[in-house]
């Protein structure tokens, strides 16, 4: 009972920092979900120590093969993880505010906000930022990866049918969980 | 009623669409044209404010839709329909997940899904470097423009903070004011 009591309380001490990292990672997610994996990374792993590395690949994975925003559905995981449903709330409304205020200001002077060369040019550099960012987390999730031939080959995979083809993402994941579940059977029952 | 609408609009829109991003385009275009919220040319311009404004598109959207069309309670049901099927969804997957993250059969699927997702990565970063890069297209001259050089240095050096394990916010934020420097002194 009385454990039951100090989890809650510590739980609930975590809800603030909560709130207030995902409002964080939320200002700062340009271009899509995947450019926020280096901020959870860095603020919720490397930080907080909420998560690690390995979860946060359980997690993308998880957020690329449920429905909606992959941004949204990360937040609501970590939140989830670290205190219940109340976490995955905070998480989640700290996410999503920012970018409602942002729109909410700028919604009626948006043509003009845009246009500025003062914030063409800001995102001129922003891109190539974030892609640095990506390309840094993309090496961090390879090296977390296992490292046999399946792995590889389906990493090639997932990657030549995003680009080259129209395949849906959804496909692609399920037949991947499906490969990795029979090889992973097997290597079991080699090992018998 | 138009708020009901909204909300019941943009919860299809959460529910039904996977990957994210601009993923979800096609239903969010099929949508907003159909209840006559935007014509395509404000959906592809508003496509570029959403480049330069924080937070997944998805959510930026429905935001600016409900706003648009019934003001600010309007943005609140667009935007709350938009998040709320991600949320009850990845609430029982995450509960379940604990439950059975030690299976064996959770632990073969994902050592599958871990690769495909950095597939998956790498894949977005190849379409971000083509617009960061090659935003017109790749042709003979494009490697000694300015533009594509500027880019380079930009990426290059953020690279190196990176790697260095500078915090990904200052790196956004000296690489717009590195931009806006690069803008003015080259007429990008």
């Amino acid at each position: 009972m009385s454990m039951d009591n100090k989890k809650t309380r510590h739980e609930r001490s975590q809800l603030m920092p909560l709130f207030l990292t995902f409002f964080k990672i939320g200002a700062f997610t340009f271009g899509g979900g995947y450019a926020m994996l280096p901020l959870i990374q860095r603020e919720a792993a490397a930080k907080h120590k909420w998560i690690n590395d390995d979860e946060i690949m359980e997690i993308a994975a998880i957020a690329e093969s449920t429905p909606g925003p992959i941004a949204v559905n990360t937040a609501t995981f970590v939140g989830y993880r670290i205190c219940g449903t109340a976490g995955a709330l905070i998480a989640t409304l700290g996410v999503v505010l920012p970018s409602f205020i942002v729109i909410i200001a700028v919604s009626s002077v948006l043509q003009i906000f845009s246009e500025a060369r003062v914030v063409k040019y800001a995102f001129y550099g922003i891109r190539a930022g974030v892609l640095a960012l990506i390309v840094r987390a993309l090496y961090g999730m390879f090296r977390q990866c296992p490292g046999h031939a399946v792995s590889y080959i389906l990493m090639g995979i997932a990657f030549a049918a995003a680009v080259f083809t129209d395949t849906s993402v959804l496909l692609v994941l399920a037949l991947c969980a499906l490969v990795g579940l029979l090889t992973s059977l097997r290597r079991e029952r080699n090992r018998k | 009623m138009i708020y009901l609408e909204l909300f019941l609009t943009f919860l299809k829109i959460g529910a039904f669409t996977f990957g994210g991003g601009y993923a979800m385009l096609p239903l969010i275009q099929d949508e907003v044209e159909a209840h006559g919220w935007l014509t395509s040319t404000e959906l592809v311009d508003f496509i570029a404010v959403s480049e330069s404004t924080p937070g997944p598109f998805a959510v930026n959207i429905s935001t600016f839709v409900g706003m648009r069309t019934a003001g600010l309670f309007g943005a609140f049901c667009s935007t709350f329909g938009v998040v709320l099927p991600s949320f009850v969804i990845i609430l029982i997957v995450a509960r379940c997940y604990e439950k059975f993250r030690e299976s064996r059969a959770v632990k073969g699927c994902m050592s599958g899904l871990k690769p495909a997702v950095v597939g998956l990565i790498a894949a977005a970063a190849v379409t971000t470097g083509q617009t960061v890069f090659f935003p017109l297209g790749i042709s003979a001259g494009v490697f000694t423009s300015p533009a594509f050089l500027c880019s380079a240095v930009i990426f290059a050096a953020m690279m190196l903070l990176a790697v260095k394990k500078l915090h990904p916010i200052l790196i956004i934020v000296i690489s717009a004011v590195l931009g806006i420097a690069a803008g003015y002194a080259f007429q990008l």
